[in-house]
């Protein structure tokens, strides 16, 4: 159970992740501050940013990776949105692609419904702020995912994005982040569009 | 009619999914479903994926697309009802969805529990903007997937086909 207070801030740490984004490089980010979080890094056809279908992204992410083995599938989500679909774990681990990489951004807040401690928030936390101190990267190695980790530490950050862009996946990082008030930084909100621009920069045609 | 002369319905299932070039299945555990899933579990050219629960499909799907596959998901009716705000997804990102749902609570199902969600599955589906196609008979099947998977792949549409209890029967349920 976490205990120290988080000190790393989401937004500059999700532009190191995707510093320097290629061709190679698709991904998907989980409605709310993770979408604001990789469209300030810099909006891009091959991001799959999500306003909406919470627990979606894991699924989509081993979906895109399974048809792209050759592609690097990043999803980049929140605490409140893993917790949605932790069966998805699971099912990753039970298709084990090399190419799947996923991030969960936990600041144990739902962020766009005014900061209400999500289950990883301390159990014993006061009457409106306490969670169960879950651990999304216990839980992810216990669906059969190997390789995760958890990072609280700015000195972790450069393996962290090493380990994101170019280990052996299946890769489950749980990186613990302020709560912080930031811009909403949107990207286009119309999903066909993002859909089509997508897949015209991957495979050439809407 | 010939009983052996007669194709098993699954298998024709099966050949349309290979027909039109679906790539992915994704499914829970099924009886109805089960000869066909096995079918896509050991065909080369498909990934099959068990998934803890009936609402992963749909996301997945979307992901397969993203990346230039077709996807299929097959499911019970009961199942039907964990899909329901992800079944938004097709509608808001347009792209081809093919949903195969056998049907409980329908004809002559012996279990009560069934009945809720077997008897609102086509009003749910149709309030989310699924197309529905209804098969009763094996001689309708083929036909009947095929052109469902036309109106997904072919007209962007999303798509389910209720397999009726009649079709799957009663009293074979639960044996393959």
């Amino acid at each position: 159970m976490s205990t120290q207070k988080a000190t790393l801030q989401r937004r500059p740490l999700v532009k190191k992740i995707l510093e320097g984004a290629d061709d190679n490089l698709l991904v998907i980010a989980g409605l709310g501050s993770s979408n604001w979080d990789i469209t300030e890094a810099g909006d891009r056809p091959l991001n799959m940013p999500l306003w909406g279908s919470m627990g979606a992204p894991v699924g989509m992410g081993l979906g895109l990776a399974l048809a792209q083995p050759k592609k690097r599938v990043l999803v980049i989500t929140g605490d409140g949105d893993m917790l949605m679909s932790l069966g998805s774990l699971a099912t990753v681990a039970a298709q084990q692609p090399d190419n799947l990489a996923i991030v969960v951004l936990d600041n144990e807040k739902f962020g766009e419904t005014g900061n209400q401690a999500t289950h990883t928030s301390p159990l014993n936390n006061g009457p409106t702020d306490s969670g169960a101190g879950t651990d999304l990267a216990m839980i992810a190695k216990g669906c059969g995912i190997a390789d995760t980790g958890t990072v609280r530490d700015a000195s972790e950050v450069a393996a962290l994005v090493k380990d994101v862009r170019t280990k052996k996946g299946p890769v489950f990082r749980l990186v613990k982040v302020m709560v912080e008030k930031l811009e909403f930084v949107m990207p286009p909100q119309d999903g066909a569009h993002l859909k089509d621009r997508f897949r015209q920069a991957l495979l050439g045609h809407p | 009619m010939n009983a052996s002369a007669t194709p098993d319905w699954r298998d024709q299932i099966f050949e349309v999914l290979q027909d039109h070039d679906v790539k992915q299945v994704y499914h829970v555990p099924d009886a109805g479903h089960g000869k066909l899933i096995e079918a896509c579990q050991r065909s080369n050219s498909m990934h099959t994926l068990a998934l803890t629960t009936e609402e992963e499909g749909i996301p997945l799907a979307a992901g397969a697309w993203l990346g230039g596959q077709r996807s299929v998901l097959l499911m019970q009716s009961s199942g039907v009802g964990n899909t329901i705000n992800l079944m938004g997804m097709p509608k808001t990102l347009r792209f081809p969805f093919l949903t195969l749902i056998t049907m409980r609570g329908d004809w002559g199902e012996f279990n009560s529990w069934q009945y809720p969600m077997g008897q609102a599955t086509p009003k749910v589906l149709e309030a989310m903007g699924v197309l529905l196609y209804s098969v009763e008979t094996a001689a309708e099947v083929k036909a009947t997937v095929d052109a469902a998977a036309r109106s997904a792949f072919n007209g962007g549409q999303a798509v389910a086909v209720l397999l009726r209890q009649k079709l799957i029967g009663i009293k074979n349920f639960g044996k393959k």
